[in-house]
């Protein structure tokens, strides 16, 4: 199955922001109701399949996840023959609404919250990450603060290099 | 590779964090411009705008330059260049995950017209 067959000039615009000096938002518009967007974002055979984009060379290997509040979730990458783990729990989630979990594999890890909204059949998505604090947001950013396992230092490397 | 400098990003992000900043940025990149026009161009004192120029200029986003009574601004060097390349590489990331998720969802939107056409 080709997930790759992506027409750019009828994709939505996506909008990266810094909100504030810890938090950053993603939003886009999708041109499909809520309740499949939704869908899309908590059913983990989907998740895995377009969370970590081909072209970036990350692969999601593994992806457990119960959405619902008070779930967990983990996901495993492998970047060549490195791998790294992400996980944290959901702490609200409100079908075909909201999504807000944690991210818990490093300390200071940002709280995620994504919005899904109906705009006439259309869904806003807004991805908003929430750190504790401005360093917090900081240090996510660089990837490079001390104390932050190797495997985050290349996977942000990776992110910041990849290809346009 | 881009190695990010966390100090320098803090200021920068922090002095792009107001709208009249980012207006002033916008309005350096098309020509430079003293602090007298600037303050009249976005309708505050003097006082306000020299500040807003003090906080960018911090920042390493403008330089300024004092000849006679007239103090002109203009971008600063590779201070812009930091955040954009950092939220560029965010928008690619995310670009190509809702790429990849619109694929998705147009099969889920086929399922279910298929589905409640057999029904």
């Amino acid at each position: 199955m080709d997930q790759q067959a992506i027409s750019p000039g009828s994709a939505n615009p996506t909008n990266v922001e810094r909100k504030s000096e810890r938090e950053l938002a993603v939003t886009r518009l999708f041109d499909a109701p809520p309740h499949l967007v939704f869908k899309a974002w908590s059913d983990a055979a989907l998740f895995q399949r377009w969370w970590a984009p081909k072209s970036f060379g990350v692969n999601l290997v593994s992806c457990e996840m119960d959405v619902r509040t008070g779930g967990k979730y983990r996901l495993e990458f492998a970047v060549g023959d490195q791998s790294m783990a992400f996980y944290g729990k959901y702490i609200d989630v409100v079908p075909d609404q909201r999504i807000v979990w944690t991210n818990e594999e490093e300390q200071d890890g940002a709280v995620t919250t994504v919005t899904f909204e109906d705009q006439g059949g259309k869904t806003l998505v807004t991805y908003h990450e929430s750190y504790s604090s401005k360093e917090a947001l900081d240090e996510a950013m660089t990837g490079s603060a001390a104390g932050l396992p190797e495997q985050f230092e290349q996977l942000a490397a990776l992110l910041a290099t990849a290809d346009a | 590779m881009v190695q990010f400098n966390s100090t320098s990003l803090d200021a920068s992000f922090a002095a792009l964090s107001d709208a009249t900043r980012r207006g002033v940025l916008a309005q350096l990149g098309r020509a430079d411009a003293s602090i007298t026009s600037l303050a009249d161009q976005f309708h505050m004192t003097l006082t306000g705008m020299k500040k807003h120029v003090q906080v960018l200029e911090k920042a390493g986003l403008v330089t300024t330059e004092k000849v006679g009574r007239v103090r002109t601004c203009r971008l600063g060097e590779g201070g812009l260049a930091a955040e954009a390349e950092y939220i560029d590489a965010q928008r690619r990331l995310f670009e190509a995950r809702f790429a990849a998720l619109d694929a998705i969802i147009d099969e889920l939107k086929q399922e279910e017209e298929n589905g409640s056409a057999s029904d």
